[in-house]
């Protein structure tokens, strides 16, 4: 760290300046400086979908990209999820009240037989980052525990992860059980996870395969347009 | 001395085996189920798994213990089963191995936990070290040669279980997975693994690269290696081709000829143990065998030729050399 660093005060940048600084920070997982810079813009009356969108969306967007092209790697990318969730916890309780717009639910998890989860957590919190609700299921999941969560969040979208050659097939398991209960085409299924390809996510029936944590939350961002669309 | 520097002092090359899960799917495991509790409920299955690399000319293979670890067990809630099961995983394939009428290395393989590390995440290295220790003495009891440490991302797994090996003085080899645009999922290039497994004070008696992408990303990964010089021997345990889904089940593209011509193409990059990971079937391994055999050593394939035989790289750039920088000006240094 340089002096110079230890000199920089947030609370003294004029909005601009401060809202690229947090997109700097939170690509360099800074926690305790995203906190701050949260609390700076409230201060300065900005409303809280705003401080949501224009700082932190934007800069795990940028990460996102980072990550895609193999500049960052996982564990830079925790370290900015986890700054980005200092601020989310800070503005959730306020975007509740102020009532703003959610761009869609999501249950997510780990198939039945797979704890890999880190490719799952990220997806997650990315996709929080990028302003949808997130119901995480964790690891392990039988069928009856995603379907169970979809119909009592009222989901638009799930999300499935499977890192294991033994593992992967259950996907199909669970979109199988979907389609026999007719309830198939209400939920937009995104899968995920390091053995798998598009061509297998389109040989067991989901809406896509995404291939890392940045092309989930644009590819879910894109079905849910066109869902708004069909209405 | 462990029978697999014997075999190492003795040969040019060595085969290993093929894939586990595949092959257990194909005798009837479901999606989800755990392969480790077939070691009690299935051992035939298990020793003919065993059985078929041995036939298809495999010089090591690995034992079902891949999820072994109390942290895996755990999803199936066998986390109190773990001496039992890898015990029995190493007893099995001591007993096919034994009857081989060649000496055939019993490797007790040990996979990721699954966890992250701390600061990251909640895995402390004590309790992996503890984890890895448990698992490797179980398997070291049940009669295996060594320890076979894979698919692993983090540097601090792999440094975690080299440890545990240490405390029971039992050899080991240890691969990592480099599935991310050239790089573990952690970011560890192919030349950052060189310099970690030579650094260890219980250095691995080989170590490399399984899993991953497919058959020409690991290629690169292994001239990676190569192209570092290292003094221990480059182990390469590739994909067969991609996964798909045909007709109900898991199905993976590469063709025997083509394994056959990837196993010649790492020899040729490098790689001393020579062996498939997923998908990887007997028919794989014997026509791999036969192209090690018949096939000369000769110079490493480019690029060009790798992606003419096997297929295109999924990322630009092996990830080795220089971070790649991002585009953008920092405001600020860390």
């Amino acid at each position: 760290m340089s002096d110079e660093e230890d000199d920089l005060i947030l609370d003294e940048l004029d909005d601009a300046e401060l809202v690229l600084q947090m997109h700097d920070d939170l690509y360099d997982g800074m926690a305790d400086e995203i906190d701050e810079a949260v609390r700076i813009l409230l201060k300065r009356e900005w409303l809280p979908y705003d401080i949501l969108t224009k700082a932190l969306v934007e800069g795990m967007r940028i990460v996102g990209i980072d990550f895609r092209d193999g500049i960052l790697f996982v564990p830079e990318v925790l370290l900015a999820a986890g700054a980005m969730k200092k601020g989310m916890g800070i503005l959730k309780p306020l975007l509740v009240e102020t009532g703003a717009p959610q761009l869609g639910k999501m249950v997510i998890g780990t198939v039945k037989g797979d704890i890999h989860d880190i490719g799952k957590n990220l997806v997650a919190m990315m996709m929080e980052g990028a302003g949808f609700e997130v119901v995480d299921l964790g690891i392990n999941n039988p069928v009856e525990d995603y379907i169970g969560a979809l119909k009592r969040e009222g989901a638009d979208i799930l999300g499935m992860s499977a890192l294991l050659t033994t593992t992967m097939p259950y996907m199909k398991t669970v979109i199988d059980t979907m389609v026999e209960q007719g309830i198939r085409d209400d939920y937009i299924v995104l899968v995920g996870g390091a053995p798998l390809n598009e061509e297998f996510g389109k040989a067991i029936g989901s809406d896509a395969y995404c291939r890392d944590a940045a092309v989930a939350v644009e590819t879910a961002k894109e079905f849910m347009a066109r869902k708004h669309n069909q209405v | 001395m462990d029978l697999l520097s014997k075999l190492l002092a003795e040969k040019d090359w060595l085969m290993a085996d093929g894939a586990t899960g595949t092959n257990l799917f194909n005798r009837g495991l479901e999606a989800g189920e755990a392969p480790e509790l077939w070691n009690v409920d299935q051992p035939e299955k298990i020793k003919a798994l065993y059985q078929d690399a041995v036939d298809s000319g495999s010089d090591i293979f690995l034992t079902n213990s891949f999820g072994g670890t109390a942290a895996r067990l755990k999803l199936h809630n066998a986390q109190d089963r773990v001496r039992e099961l890898n015990k029995l995983a190493a007893e099995l394939g001591r007993e096919v191995a034994d009857k081989a009428g060649r000496p055939v290395v019993v490797a007790g393989s040990v996979g990721p936990t699954g966890e992250i590390f701390e600061p990251l995440g909640p895995l402390s290295h004590a309790e992996a070290v503890e984890m890895f220790q448990e698992q490797g003495a179980a398997l070291m009891e049940g009669g295996a040669d060594v320890l076979w440490l894979e698919t692993i991302s983090a540097p601090e797994e792999y440094k975690a279980a080299a440890e545990a090996f240490a405390n029971i003085d039992a050899p080991w080899v240890g691969t990592m997975s480099f599935d991310t645009a050239g790089r573990t999922m952690m970011g560890m290039t192919s030349s950052d693994m060189v310099e970690m497994a030579q650094g260890l004070d219980n250095r691995p008696l080989g170590f490399g690269a399984n899993c991953g992408v497919g058959a020409s990303d690991l290629l690169r990964t292994i001239q990676g290696f190569a192209a570092a010089n290292p003094e221990i021997p480059i182990v390469a345990k590739g994909n067969a081709g991609i996964p798909k889904f045909v007709h109900g089940h898991i199905h993976y593209d590469g063709t025997p000829e083509l394994m056959g011509q990837y196993a010649v193409m790492v020899r040729n990059s490098g790689a001393k143990i020579i062996g498939g990971c997923c998908g990887t079937m007997p028919e794989h391994l014997k026509a791999m065998r036969k192209a090690l055999e018949e096939t000369p050593m000769g110079a490493a394939p480019t690029d060009e030729e790798i992606t003419a035989v096997l297929g295109g790289f999924s990322s630009d750039s092996d990830g080795t050399g220089d971070a790649p920088t991002p585009k953008r000006v920092r405001r600020r240094r860390k």
